[in-house]
């Protein structure tokens, strides 16, 4: 019989934060089942994690590619990279990173440490002594702010209770993928009655790969709690990936209030392809505020389903589709629970033969008394190369239920244009101004030194600079 | 020097229709001249062309601004050379608050020298809180209540409304020629006088106002000093302030037909 020897091993000369640097195993392109067992082990999975992410692949593999939406016909899974370590990610250098993405940087004002984090360059943002003081004070108050890894390691139970039951594997192929493969991501849970002060953001997150390709972010409000999360940035953000496919599960308990932000500004070769869901109860609030300028394709329809009388739900979304883009986004509400409402806005910008997509479902079940809900959407289209579509489905199944939807396609007008180059501005300051004007309802939404970038950027994009 | 607008022998089309069939004014800094002229004269087609708009196309002829030439040039350089269009109907921008776009207005106009700060006239630097100053200073003068600059610029704004949003513009851009197209039409008699003696303070040796119009009232209240009439696309008559009573006497039809060439 073979004795157990007990080992007794430093692990101070691992850093435990990149807990994968002393593996072994090279990942090869593409996907297999061997490929997510092998993430699962790295990661050090219990055996349920293990289990669903198998159950994941499985789906993913004979589910078809949607057709209805964007282009994903030059998709070539075979050829990506499923897994990367953070030290593989800490070798690209910054002359990899490409001049135009360096140029924003310049003109955005950003600061050196940060430009090389968003440039995939340095694996960790320095702000350490930020980042534990802010977890200290959120640690406190019982707020949970870790990203999703770390999450699992530390609040199995939660996780396992909550993981995947909004959005579950089998929802569509992409939702399957990130089930299968996912790493990295925010997990976020805030006690009853506690509101959380100062928005939480992505780059508190230090110790794992920010803006992975397969992130996967959980967010529990407990009851009569309030959280805002910020997730993304206006700097676009460089990336070898090809495909980011990322899934975001929102609770929101009875009473509680929760505001998700996102700036989306991927490079444009990049196919983002996100599933965004929130389970609102009774008497609880969430709101989307999702702001799409970059990557090549762009389909998210971030959704809520208002499950209890008095929920509240809320979507505002702004899309900006320049050369060779296409977004492909809109909203999903769902009524399942009488006395909810909700309202969908959306904003759309076209450029240079850029195409932008509205594409939402309004949702009144039966039984579903009592429901009232608006849509708006509005696109802009700047040159006549642009395109734009608006694809709204409504079900509704209650007679009583009040709903408004109102659309509108406009180009600049010549008389606009005259008028304020008539007070000096000239015309890319002009087109700016009313580029700014149309996104306005969106921007007065965000905290200032977004709606700052974004303003800037926006300009960047009519002077035609950037990309 | 006061600056000057000279219109030489300007002929103007519009998607191959002539409108301007030769116009000839000259308008000098410190002046005011009012335009007047029964509706299809080309009143509004000589204001828009004036300061730019795409759709005019002048065929021959000249504008010049103190002597050079501004018919290649787009409407924000014609702008900073001192030239300013009131509108007869201004355009409704929306999600863009009136106090940001007259500061980016400014900003445009007198030139920004470094970041944040403004020139002045005469090239002093205004800070941002001189702006406001002189912002608020304006909304007095016009009698517009401040609650306005927070409110999308002309949307939702009642006729009377929108015209004193122009003449707040034009107090705020401090022009050297105004151009006011009708800037009476759509107002009660009330709010044609008070948007009137507002303007009239203003013009002076500072700025000379280029009043358009199709009523003789709004004179009583901005006195000109030129008077011209324009019929079917050029100026048949041009006189002093008699002129204008006239034309409130006998009327638009007994001028069309002295205008009309009689037979050889």
């Amino acid at each position: 019989m073979a004795t157990k020897q007990v080992l007794d091993i430093d692990y101070t000369k691992y850093n435990f934060r990149d807990s994968t640097e002393d593996y072994e195993y090279k990942f090869p392109q593409g996907l297999s089942r061997e490929v997510v067992e092998q993430i699962s082990k790295i990661k050090k999975e219990p055996d349920w994690m293990r289990q669903f992410r198998l159950r994941s692949y499985d789906h993913f593999m004979k589910r078809p590619l949607p057709m209805w939406g964007g282009d994903l016909t030059k998709l070539n899974f075979a050829e990506m990279l499923y897994y990367a370590s953070s030290t593989e990610k800490k070798s690209r250098s910054w002359d990899d990173v490409p001049s135009y993405i360096k140029d924003t940087f310049d003109k955005l004002g950003i600061p050196e440490a940060e430009r090389k984090f968003l440039g995939g360059v340095g694996a960790q943002y320095e702000s350490e002594v930020v980042y534990h003081s802010l977890r200290e004070d959120l640690a406190k108050k019982g707020i949970i702010f870790t990203d999703t890894d770390t999450a699992l390691r530390e609040y199995p139970e939660i996780i396992k209770k909550h993981f995947g039951t909004v959005i579950p594997p089998e929802d569509n192929k992409f939702a399957a993928l990130n089930s299968a493969v996912w790493s990295g991501g925010s997990f976020i849970y805030v006690p009853k009655g506690v509101s959380v002060d100062v928005p939480l953001q992505a780059y508190f997150r230090i110790n794992t790969q920010n803006m992975g390709q397969f992130e996967r972010t959980l967010i529990i409000a407990d009851e009569n709690s309030r959280v805002h999360y910020i997730e993304g940035c206006t700097a676009p953000i460089y990336s070898t990936d090809s495909l980011h496919s990322a899934v975001v599960e929102i609770i929101a308990k009875p009473g509680a209030h929760v505001r998700y932000t996102t700036i989306q500004n991927w490079s444009n070769d990049v196919y983002n392809l996100v599933t965004k869901r929130a389970y609102a109860y009774a008497n609880a609030t969430v709101e989307w505020v999702d702001g799409n300028l970059g990557s090549k394709l762009t389909m998210k329809y971030p959704s809520i389903y208002l499950l209890g009388p008095g929920a509240k739900g809320e979507i505002l979304s702004v899309a900006f589709a320049g050369k060779g883009q296409h977004q492909d986004a809109g909203g999903k509400v769902v009524h399942l629970a009488p006395y909810t409402t909700s309202r969908i806005t959306s904003k759309s910008v076209s450029k240079d033969g850029g195409r932008t997509t509205y594409r939402g479902l309004l949702h009144v079940a039966k039984g579903a008394k009592g429901v009232k809900s608006t849509v708006r959407c509005d696109a802009l289209l700047l040159d006549e190369y642009s395109r734009t579509d608006t694809y709204p489905y409504n079900e509704i199944n209650e007679d009583d239920a009040t709903t408004t939807h109102e659309a509108t396609v406009g180009k600049i007008g010549e008389d606009q244009l005259f008028y304020l180059m008539s007070r000096g501005l000239n015309e890319q300051e002009a087109l700016s101004m009313i580029v700014m004007g149309f996104m306005e309802p969106f921007t007065k939404e965000l905290p200032m030194e977004y709606a700052i970038e974004l303003n800037r950027l926006i300009q960047m994009e009519m002077a035609g600079s950037v990309g | 020097m006061p600056t000057t607008l000279e219109i030489k022998d300007l002929h103007v089309s519009i998607e191959s229709k002539q409108i301007l069939k030769g116009v000839n004014l000259k308008v000098t800094q410190g002046e005011i001249h009012a335009v007047m002229g029964p509706n299809g004269s080309g009143k509004s087609t000589l204001a828009n062309t004036l300061m730019g708009h795409p759709k005019y196309k002048v065929d021959s002829g000249d504008i010049l601004v103190d002597g050079e030439s501004i018919v290649g040039l787009s409407p924000d350089v014609r702008a900073k050379k001192g030239l300013f269009l009131a509108f007869q109907y201004p355009l409704e921008i929306s999600g863009v608050p009136l106090a940001q776009f007259l500061r980016s207005a400014y900003r445009a106009v007198k030139g920004e020298t470094s970041k944040g700060d403004t020139k002045g006239v005469g090239g002093e630097m205004i800070s941002a809180l001189a702006f406001k100053n002189k912002l608020e200073e304006k909304l007095k003068e016009v009698e517009m209540d401040p609650s306005f600059t927070k409110r999308y610029l002309n949307e939702g704004f009642s006729g009377g409304e929108k015209k004193r949003a122009e003449i707040l513009q034009m107090a705020i851009l401090q022009p050297a020629i105004a151009i006011m197209d009708e800037t009476d039409s759509g107002l009660d008699i009330d709010a044609v006088r008070k948007v009137a003696e507002v303007i009239s303070k203003m013009a002076g040796p500072q700025m000379g106002v280029l009043i358009i119009t199709h009523y003789q009232r709004i004179l009583q209240y901005i006195r000109p000093q030129f008077v011209h009439i324009m019929v079917d696309g050029r100026i048949f008559q041009s006189g002093g302030p008699e002129l204008a009573e006239m034309l409130e006497q006998k009327g638009y039809e007994w001028i069309e037909r002295e205008a009309t060439p009689t037979a050889a």
